[in-house]
């Protein structure tokens, strides 16, 4: 009897097929790529660098997305911060100018606002950006987001980064901070630490992603 | 020996292949796509629009995209959200939230950023408003956007919620265009295991609500 069907199974997936004809019908349209999940426990800082344990932090992909899910302290602290490297993660210092402002509104209705937040902002400072502020160590806070960095692999561009997060703070107020700024250099940026301020980073995860 | 496996040079790489089955691939540059469609619900004169199942550990995030929305009622409306601890049994999780907007007429007699205190929660089991005056009075009138859930399973952290929202507004003598931000928390350790979505009065005439997993 004539070969008529091949199944799925009759094929070698794990190879590579080079067409070059029009493949049509379920064609992926797929653009969001989990690079590396990283799960804090008790963790100083969770570094991304590129090149290391699986993480891709070049020219692979235009835009990367950082999302943070529950990332909780081990002690009060004062915010929940980024920084970048140009040299692999040695060092985590480079010149910054950024933005930062916070919708905020207490449990207790007391507080109600849009502010600038001129204390969380940075100009030409190579510290530690916070993108969210004041998460307690009591249980049940944590604070979540995303921080979307642009071309860190340009050596013509300043690279730009923007995040939106979502927090307690102190224990008692919906925070939902958003900053955006750019980092002053023309190196690539190759590698992307977070941390709290003080303490560690109990728990929770940060999952990197690049998007086509 | 039996055929088991076909090899690409034994297939003709240059000819069309229509695949009609499920093509889940591993990328070719690396890592995997991690962001699944889960359930799309489409509004016809629907009193809520609800999700109450495959809600759980499976994704660490959850997004909801709703594609105009567009609302019954022939009076400003907010279209707005709750979240359920009890797969939709009841809709009305404690929580605390804050909400921004810009605006602009299209008259352009006035156009600001500012908070918006009428429509965050504080401590409320109310349903949270996703807009600011979806209006029905123009047929052509509707609100789109996003809302991300995050880790609605733990039973250790409080659930934040972060959304953005762009409506075309009815502003009495003249519309306007609304962006607005939205973002908080359930204020409880209780998995969350169902959200619904709806108008505080009338229905929601038309419109499509995505549910996606994120990993």
């Amino acid at each position: 009897m004539a070969l008529s069907k091949l199944a799925a199974n009759s094929f070698d997936l794990t190879d590579n097929y080079a067409f070059t004809g029009t493949t049509t019908g379920a064609v992926s349209t797929q653009k969001l790529f989990l690079i590396k999940n990283i799960d804090a426990s008790s963790s100083g800082t969770v570094d991304f660098v590129n090149g290391a344990s699986s993480v891709v932090l070049d020219n692979t992909y235009k835009t990367y997305l950082f999302r943070i899910i529950n990332v909780h302290p081990s002690t009060n602290t004062g915010g929940f911060a980024v920084n970048f490297s140009i040299d692999t993660g040695s060092n985590y210092n480079v010149t910054k100018t950024t933005t930062s402002f916070v919708a905020q509104h207490a449990e207790a209705n007391n507080v109600a606002e849009l502010a600038y937040g001129s204390g969380y902002d940075l100009a030409q400072s190579t510290s530690d950006q916070e993108i969210t502020q004041n998460i307690y160590a009591t249980d049940d806070n944590s604070g979540c987001g995303n921080l979307y960095l642009f071309n860190p692999s340009s050596t013509t561009f300043i690279k730009h980064f923007i995040s939106e997060t979502g927090s307690m703070f102190a224990n008692a107020r919906a925070w939902h901070n958003f900053v955006a700024g750019y980092c002053n250099t023309t190196s690539a940026i190759d590698a992307v630490r977070f941390k709290f301020d003080t303490g560690n980073i109990d728990s929770g995860r940060i999952a990197l992603y690049g998007i086509k | 020996m039996a055929l088991s496996k076909i090899q690409p040079a034994s297939i003709d790489l240059t000819a069309n292949y229509a695949f009609t089955g499920t093509n889940s691939i591993t990328s070719a540059s690396s890592g995997t796509y991690e962001e699944k469609k889960l359930a799309t619900v489409t509004a016809s004169s629907s009193g809520t629009l609800s999700f109450t199942s495959s809600i759980d550990n499976t994704y660490n995030i959850y997004k909801f995209r709703f594609i105009e929305i567009h609302p019954s009622h022939d009076s400003n409306v907010d279209f707005g959200f709750q979240g359920s601890t009890n797969t939709g049994s009841s809709y009305g999780v404690t929580l605390t939230s804050s909400f921004f907007d810009a605006y602009h007429y299209e008259n352009d007699s006035s156009a600001a950023v500012r908070y918006l205190t009428s429509r965050d929660l504080a401590q409320s089991t109310s349903f949270q408003p996703l807009s600011v005056n979806t209006a029905v009075a123009d047929a052509d009138q509707h609100v789109s956007g996003e809302l991300f859930l995050f880790d609605p399973s733990s039973t250790t952290f409080v659930k934040h919620f972060i959304s953005t929202t762009q409506t075309a507004s009815d502003g009495g003598s003249d519309d306007f265009s609304d962006n607005s931000y939205i973002a908080g928390y359930f204020n409880t350790t209780s998995a969350i295991d169902a959200i619904q979505f709806k108008f505080p009065s009338g229905n929601i005439d038309s419109g499509t609500i995505e549910m996606y997993g994120i990993n």
